[in-house]
């Protein structure tokens, strides 16, 4: 009864969302706007599970996802490293903390044309736009994170002996992961509009390649597939990134 | 005696601006060695000057541009659209969020929207705002709208949440009026977290313009950048990234005196963040 009562309230919750889906449908059925511009949903559905059946979205998304996970970890990995280095030494914090400050404003959707120089069309390219735009965030995180660790922790660990870089890894660390799992939910964020937009701009594989052509042929049913498929597998990435953070943050009760 | 004295007040003296010259330099540095760096290793040969252009070159270039006025028809497009649809976001996206926490209906409908919105990539869809708007600024604004409105809504949301409850009982009591109620006090206690929305959504207009302009052609730093691409500039692209890269920076340190400037009188004034 209970679960009957949650379920109808999560169904009121998204009805915005629904009416939406019916208002699209409807205004495209009834021919109130072009149906080039804007195909009724149940046939974008229709070119959703087509793509799906041909293998189209599926490959094409594997090339994305390949992209954007190589780019991210090797930010995050980095990044953090940076970052947890910065707060710990002082002179490396002096040397890199203005370049820090200096690109973290750049918008860096700039680079996409550089890293063409630099790569080319292919996967290189794009893994190296997302690697140096979601850097900073995490760095930024994990910077303020272990800066911010205790001084008594730091202390009292010093008093039992623990040798530096033990007191690292398991009071400075640790510390750090509150911000530092925000800083790479920034940059999770970044790294798809970084790998969308150029895809968009010039790729010859991926989810972005694929909204392009598709549009450039006048396929708009499948086109409008291809961005709600990644759309909502940017909110489902958000969301499970969201219960991945939970899990590592229980022992902080 | 004298000399001791002396010795004392050179000393007291000369550390003062001194300090303030070697923190200065300590502070560019790094910047300059980058810099250098990049000169030294563009004329070494190691790169072509298509991989790398040398810093000199490209600084020529930015010359070019400036003295042929393209450099200010291009800045100025993009931060005419960029400031526009910020101010677009920062307005709609606040009011928006008022409703939000004041309108139940306004909340049943718009909750959702935001929440799954938020994470989505909106930059995708621009292929579908081009079929409906073109390529011009409309087209361009609104998908820099779409996808910087977000932070400044879930901000005010959170923002008003989070307003002691304390400070709205006390000034219902002494009889504010809904209107009062708002401007005078959850507005002003929101602000701090609605200015750290505006924060976010600053620099999101501007990796958005950037990308809508690449995309959509025309004039433009974006534009300029996918222009010199095509015909194998580097120089042009390199000089399109510092170009951005500076109006990037000053707007954002522009926005973060804002913020100092608004919450003067907020505790966090004494406590300014570092980063």
């Amino acid at each position: 009864m209970t679960r009957l009562t949650q379920s109808g309230k999560e169904i009121f919750r998204y009805t915005p969302l629904l009416l939406i889906a019916l208002a699209w449908e409807m205004v495209s059925r009834l021919e109130l706007v072009s149906t080039t511009a804007l195909p009724p949903l149940s046939e974008v559905i229709v070119a959703w599970i087509d793509m799906i059946k041909s293998g189209e979205l599926i490959n094409n998304g594997i090339a994305s996802l390949y992209r954007g996970a190589a780019g991210l970890a090797l930010s995050i990995a980095i990044g953090a490293t940076l970052g947890i280095v910065m707060a710990w030494w002082k002179t490396v914090n002096l040397l890199v903390a203005p370049l820090v400050e200096v690109f973290y404003p750049l918008p860096k959707s700039a680079l996409i044309p550089v890293t063409v120089i630099w790569l080319g069309f292919g996967d290189g390219s794009k893994i190296l736009l997302i690697f140096l735009g979601c850097m900073l965030p995490v760095t930024i995180g994990a910077f303020n994170g272990a800066r911010s660790s205790e001084q008594v922790l730091v202390w009292s660990a010093r008093s039992m002996g623990a040798h530096k870089l033990r007191m690292l890894w398991d009071v400075v660390v640790p510390s750090a992961m509150p911000e530092l799992l925000n800083g790479i939910r920034t940059a999770l964020a970044l790294s798809f509009i970084l790998l969308v937009s150029s895809e968009l701009i010039v790729a010859q594989k991926g989810f972005g390649y694929l909204i392009g052509y598709l549009g450039a042929n006048g396929n708009y049913d499948a086109m409008y597939a291809v961005v709600l498929s990644v759309a909502f597998l940017g909110f489902a990435a958000d969301r499970a990134y969201l219960m991945i953070a939970k899990r590592v943050l229980a022992w902080r009760e | 005696m004298a000399r001791v004295e002396q010795g004392a007040s050179a000393e007291a003296t000369v550390p003062i601006w001194a300090f303030v010259l070697f923190s200065g330099l300590l502070r560019v540095f790094s910047i300059l060695v980058l810099l250098a760096a990049w000169e030294i290793l563009a004329q070494s040969g190691v790169f072509t000057p298509f991989q790398l252009p040398a810093l000199s070159r490209v600084l020529m270039r930015i010359w070019q541009d400036a003295v042929s006025g393209d450099l200010a028809i291009n800045t100025g497009l993009t931060l005419y659209r960029a400031l526009v649809s910020f101010v677009i976001c920062a307005v709609g996206g606040i009011a928006i969020g008022i409703a939000m926490s004041r309108n139940k209906i306004a909340h049943w409908f718009f909750d959702p929207i935001v929440s799954i919105g938020f994470p989505m990539p909106k930059i995708a869809f621009v292929p579908v705002i081009i079929l409906w708007l073109g390529v011009y600024d409309i087209s361009k604004i609104s998908i820099i709208v779409i996808d910087a409105i977000f932070p400044v809504i879930a901000a005010t949301v959170i923002a008003i949440q989070g307003v002691e409850r304390e400070l709205i009982w006390s000034a219902r009591n002494m009889g504010a009026s809904n209107r009062e109620l708002l401007t005078q006090i959850i507005l002003p206690a929101a602000l701090p977290q609605i200015m750290t929305g505006l924060q976010v959504a600053l620099p999101l207009t501007l990796i958005v313009a950037v990308v809508a302009e690449m995309l959509m052609g025309g004039y433009g730093l974006g534009g300029a950048m996918m222009t010199a691409s095509r015909f194998a500039n580097s120089a042009g692209v390199f000089a399109g990234i510092v170009e951005i890269a500076v109006i990037g920076y000053c707007l954002v340190k522009a926005m973060s005196l804002v913020r100092r400037r608004l919450l003067i009188w907020h505790q966090e004034a004494h406590n300014p963040s570092t980063v």
